[in-house]
């Protein structure tokens, strides 16, 4: 490397690929939160460091949760009011995107210790176009037309709670972020996730693709950093409608549920281990949607 | 520079007229100020502040006696279920509504403010204006919010403006007259001096960005230059005028940051409702909001404070 260097003038292309890393300066990935449809620091300053101890993470904080609520509180009308079919559509777009991304989410899952990063990657796209095609078929499922006792008849519809704080199960790193995102904003809701902390790269890589999807900022906001810091904001934040949590023992989960109430947030905890995320019966059921849904009712007259 | 220095410096009557702003350092200073960070106790004190010096403001075409009953209500009594906090200084509206806001505030320390002078553009005759001022006076206004009319500055008629500043002081008699410049229409900051000067000259109690009703509206910057005018008009004259930026402040953190310009422009003397006033309609609830985080130590959500 020394002798080419003094050579100076040589500026030949390198022939192999080990010529070329004595050729320049490898351009290493600044790891940042997604917040607001922008990619940022976390406010403390401060980064953690990832289990193989090659990465930085940013150590996101309970700032960083208030800035990406806001961000949230902001995306989520305008998301709402797109039409279902639409959001089908930037839904669908972002499976697209996870396959021209494939390669890299695969090798970010091998470095994050996925024990089958190449099937991982695939089921999570299809999981997203499963979620695309519910986009405007659950209203029918979920909605109910109600008879009563009365010159009235009574449509109960489903709409959107709002923003929603997940908790993404450390593992599956991608496919339980993807499962459990898509469910909750396909209906129309913001999100606001807090990424594994086992596997942070593969969160923040996501986002790569959730930048390109043509999903509008703030609707999905990816933050990193410690469970056991975040927690308690995610459930005492008033911004937040609804709280998903998973794998959250019994113990954690108490002062959370407790906090909830403050203002009657909706707290879904479940615990499905790595292989159950695999099961598409049960994590594409429309039941996982309904989770994240207020029933609307309206009463018309009969005969109008 | 010393007191006296400064005195010195600005002796000759008008002088300042000629004083040329420099751009690029007024807007790094006032981006310097904006980034100290004020936490806790501190805070807290702060917010409750900001309350005492607010003109919570409604100006729409569309206001009706309800809407102005329930903004004075909410004047009085900001947040009921939150410990110590204190009333604003004043409810700002137009003239019709002035006497079912002075009819809600009655016994309180809460003034009532109203824009008059053909708000918001100041274009029309000025035995119309003076008229405008005075009927509003009548109605019960403590404070007269004029707007200046920039056309007529624009224009380099200085003269002709400093003198119906003059003649609307003379109809407000005991009210206070703030003398909104519009400074979003004024262009460079060397005329949002100048006219500071000028009101300042011609009688106003109060010097005033905006009136909202132009963006942009209130800048920090825009803010330290007229600062600076009042704190070079107070050593030549040694009379203290106040200073109300309005419009667009829209967080409690912005607040904050105007009340460390004055401090460092000013001092202590300026950090108080007599002589500093927030023109705001949006930001008493982020106020609120605070506070209560600062209470409870959860982040809050804007549906859980009263709308208005």
């Amino acid at each position: 490397m020394n002798e080419r260097r003094q050579a100076g003038s040589d500026r030949r292309r390198p022939a192999t690929s080990e010529e070329a890393d004595g050729w320049r300066v490898a351009v290493k990935k600044t790891w940042k939160l997604y917040i607001g449809g922008a990619f940022v620091r976390s406010e403390s300053g401060h980064s953690l460091v990832t289990a193989d101890g090659d990465d930085n993470y940013p150590h996101g904080t309970r700032k960083d949760l208030r800035d990406a609520v806001k961000a949230a509180i902001g995306a989520q009308p305008g998301w709402a009011g797109r039409t279902a079919y639409n959001r089908g559509q930037i839904l669908y777009r972002l499976a697209e995107v996870l396959e021209a991304r494939r390669s890299e989410l695969v090798h970010g899952l091998v470095r994050g210790g996925s024990a089958d990063a190449e099937t991982e990657v695939s089921a999570s796209i299809d999981r997203v176009v499963s979620y695309a095609g519910w986009s405007d078929k659950y209203q029918s499922l979920l909605a109910t037309s109600n008879p009563v006792a009365g010159p009235h008849f009574g449509f109960s519809v489903p709409e959107p709670v709002g923003v929603v704080g997940i908790v993404a199960p450390e593992r599956p790193s991608l496919l339980g972020l993807v499962g459990s995102i898509c469910p909750v904003i396909v209906s129309g809701n913001a999100a606001v996730v807090l990424g594994s902390e086992a596997d942070p790269r593969t969160a923040l890589g996501f986002c790569e693709a959730l930048a390109t999807s043509d999903l509008p900022g703030g609707v999905v906001n990816v933050l990193t950093g410690r469970r056991s810091e975040l927690l308690s904001h995610f459930a005492s934040h008033m911004g937040l409608r609804a709280l998903d949590l998973w794998n959250v023992d019994d113990e954690t989960a108490k002062p959370l549920e407790v906090a909830a109430t403050e203002n009657v947030k909706r707290v879904t905890r479940r615990a499905l281990d790595e292989r159950g995320w695999y099961d598409t019966d049960r994590t594409t059921s429309p039941s996982w949607i309904h989770s994240f849904v207020e029933t609307k009712t309206i009463w018309h007259p009969m005969g109008a | 520079m010393t007191e006296q220095g400064l005195a010195q410096r600005g002796a000759l009557p008008g002088a300042s007229r000629e004083a040329s702003i420099d751009k690029v350092s007024v807007d790094e200073r006032a981006g310097r100020l904006a980034t100290r960070s004020i936490k806790t106790e501190a805070k807290l004190s702060g917010l409750r502040l900001v309350i005492r010096m607010m003109d919570l403001t409604t100006l729409e075409g569309c206001d009706t006696p309800g809407k102005v009953r329930a903004l004075c209500r909410k004047a009085l009594h900001p947040a009921a279920d939150i410990a110590d906090v204190p009333s604003v200084a004043a409810v700002c509206v137009y003239p019709n509504l002035v006497p079912i806001a002075k009819k809600e505030l009655e016994g309180s320390t809460v003034r009532v403010a109203a824009v008059a002078t053909a708000f918001p553009s100041g274009l029309s005759p000025l035995d119309v204006k003076l008229d405008d001022a005075r009927r509003a006076v009548e109605l019960g206004a403590d404070e007269i919010d004029m707007v200046i009319d920039r056309g007529a500055f624009l224009a380099g008629e200085h003269p002709r403006v400093a003198d119906e500043i003059s003649r609307v002081k003379e109809v407000c008699g005991e009210a206070h007259l703030k003398v909104i410049l519009e400074t979003g229409e004024l262009g460079a900051y060397d005329n949002v001096r100048r006219a500071s000067d000028l009101a300042m000259e011609a009688g106003a109690d109060f010097i005033k960005t905006s009136t909202g009703k132009i963006q942009p509206a209130a800048t920090p910057a825009v803010t330290l230059v007229m600062l600076e005018a009042i704190r070079d008009f107070y050593y030549r004259t040694g009379r203290r005028i106040g200073m109300k930026p309005a419009g667009g402040i829209r967080t409690a953190k912005q607040a904050l940051h105007y009340l460390v310009i004055v401090k460092e422009t000013l001092g202590d003397d300026w950090l108080t409702p007599e002589l500093f006033r927030l023109g705001a309609s949006t930001v008493l609830n982020d106020v609120l909001m605070q506070i209560r985080k600062l209470e409870t130590g959860a982040y809050q959500a804007i549906e859980y404070f009263s709308k208005d």
